[in-house]
């Protein structure tokens, strides 16, 4: 070794730290100024007036009515979602027929579309003079403007979640284990439950979080729908938005502190099923 | 004998059962929740008209809304590019405290409600707010500008790029690097001519879905936006406009016009994807 090279080989790691800790600082900044700020700044809005404040803001009944009707909404689009991810994977990864790629296209769909948009189409459908209008007046039903419109909207936004979790992975499983429990003459129903379900269960409990949480947060979609009245098709991130335009910032940074609270508790599970569950989500790191 | 040739001719057959119950209910559902609405997406503009759809797409307003939904995402994806980039080269290549927790927190515009990222970005660059009052006196306004709404998608679109280089440049082999540096190659050599032809389909991919997301959003957008027609009004909220004034028609032409521009700019972007993996190859 030449003294050349020493010297070299000496004094690159200092230079390369120094490098480094500038990437690794501009990096943590930009992390800082876009997502940490944000967080930390609906916790000091919130906290403005005092805890009490905050606590009485949120012990409103209107308050309660918003998370009430969130809660029944995720209850119901989320599971829905969940069988259509299970038997849309079912019939996308183990069998080959003409329309396939055309299909999985369609499930990927909603995640290229405004959520504006996917609140819209249900207008078009079910609003004053849409499709289905003079049907529905005529049965003396209405669906615009009540939670009926709202979970449709949210089934729309969320359909892709689960799907998209299950497919790649049982893509990458193949059906070996299946087609073996089927020459042993199991049932359907118990290949089913005790050899695919088991196989994608941390994958299906990933798809079904991050869906939960779309459908606990969407906004955009269910505030076409919703009609915005209180105590009945309010929920709770449009109640945010209602408390900030009467300038009840207290209120307003409050429930959307709680809102916080659930995202974070949506990526403290989510990481550790990444970390604990890796080889069991394919999916991981695909988006 | 023939009706089975005419299965065989749709689909290749399987000994598994349950094909026709699950294909036959996700066909059921998928028309339900997104073949029937989107129909009505695409057929309900037309139904005053072809130039009416045309007036409505050209109005000021429209062609104001459009422009700075489409030119603000692309803008906010080009900034994700880099920064992504650069988090998500700091997150898999170095050690630092506190790594783990940067790495969780990159998801969380994915996981927080828009709304709230909303009223929080607001608060935050606004002119009496925390960065917002640290810029007011050089004159830079980013709340209620088309900044700030370049800002709030550049929010929500960070974790699509970052999530999509990671995996790649985890799985890149380091010895070509060091090769590379062996050979005399500089810092910057290495990095433009070993390490982005190996990411840049994968960046690329977060980039198109980044900028999705940007022209779409609605939500964290509205509040920073101070929502000016002409100026500062994005194309997601003319659309809630003209629903609140009954203008289905015309709310429906906004939408298609938008999913057609998105499609056709995406379809624009997998097409540069695979000239450049094939390139590759």
């Amino acid at each position: 070794m030449t003294a050349e090279t020493l010297r070299l080989s000496a004094a690159r790691p200092r230079n390369l730290s120094l490098g480094r800790g500038l990437l690794i600082g501009l990096a943590l900044l930009w992390l800082t100024l876009i997502v940490l700020a944000p967080l930390s700044v609906i916790l000091v809005e919130a906290l403005r007036k005092g805890l009490g404040a905050a606590v009485a803001s949120l012990s409103q009944p209107d308050v309660w009515a918003a998370a009430r009707l969130t809660l029944l909404t995720t209850a119901i689009a989320t599971p829905l979602n969940a069988v259509f991810g299970l038997a849309a994977a079912w019939c996308v990864t183990r069998f080959d027929f003409i329309g396939k790629t055309l299909l999985m296209a369609l499930i990927d769909l909603p995640l290229s579309v405004s959520p504006v948009i996917s609140g819209l189409v249900w207008v078009l459908l079910f609003g004053a003079s849409g499709w289905f209008a003079p049907w529905l007046n005529a049965a003396g039903l209405q669906i615009m403007f009540t939670p009926v419109a709202i979970v449709l909207a949210t089934i729309l936004v969320t359909l892709p979640y689960v799907a998209r979790e299950l497919i790649p992975l049982m893509q990458q499983q193949g059906s070996d284990e299946e087609l073996a429990a089927l020459t042993l003459g199991a049932r359907p129903s118990a290949i089913f439950l005790f050899i695919t379900l088991p196989n994608v269960r941390w994958a299906l409990l990933y798809g079904v979080l991050l869906a939960n949480a779309r459908a606990m947060g969407e906004f955009g979609a269910v505030s076409v729908v919703s009609g915005h009245i209180r105590g009945l098709t309010n929920t709770l991130p449009l109640h945010v938005e209602i408390l900030y335009n009467e300038y009840d910032f207290v209120g307003a940074f409050a429930t959307a502190a709680l809102l916080a609270v659930l995202a974070l508790l949506t990526l403290v599970l989510k990481s550790f099923l990444e970390h604990r569950h890796a080889d069991d989500l394919a999916a991981r790191g695909r988006r | 004998m023939t009706r089975q040739a005419g299965r065989r001719a749709w689909r290749t057959p399987s000994p598994l059962p349950g094909f026709s119950l699950s294909l036959g209910f996700t066909v059921a559902y998928l028309s339900l929740f997104v073949l029937i609405p989107l129909t009505a997406l695409a057929i309900r503009p037309w139904e005053n008209g072809f130039d009416n759809v045309i007036a409505a797409v050209a109005s000021p307003r429209a062609q104001a809304a459009l422009r700075l939904s489409f030119i603000a995402a692309a803008v906010a994806a080009a900034v994700n590019a880099i920064m992504g980039g650069l988090l998500a080269w700091v997150l898999t290549r170095y050690d630092f405290p506190g790594k783990r927790l940067a790495d969780a927190v990159i998801d969380l515009p994915f996981a927080l409600p828009t709304a709230v990222a909303g009223i929080a970005l607001t608060a935050l660059y606004a002119q009496n707010g925390p960065i917002g009052g640290l810029l007011a006196p050089l004159g830079v306004k980013i709340a209620y500008t088309p900044v700030g709404v370049v800002v709030a998608m550049i929010f929500v679109g960070l974790p699509f790029v970052v999530r999509s280089i990671q995996p790649v440049l985890q799985d890149l082999d380091q010895e070509v690097e060091a090769a590379a540096e062996t050979l005399g190659a500089s810092p910057f050599q290495r990095a433009t001519r070993v390490i982005l032809p190996a990411v840049l389909p994968a960046l690329l991919s977060g980039v198109g879905l980044a900028f999705a997301r940007g022209v779409g959003e609605y939500g964290s957008v509205i509040f920073i936006a101070g929502n000016m027609p002409l100026r500062s009004e994005i194309a997601p909220l003319l659309i809630v406009t003209q629903l609140e004034q009954f203008d289905y028609a015309g709310a429906a032409t906004i939408g298609m016009a938008m999913l057609i521009l998105s499609f056709l700019i995406l379809l624009g972007f997998n097409g540069l994807q695979g000239l450049i993996a094939r390139r590759g190859a």
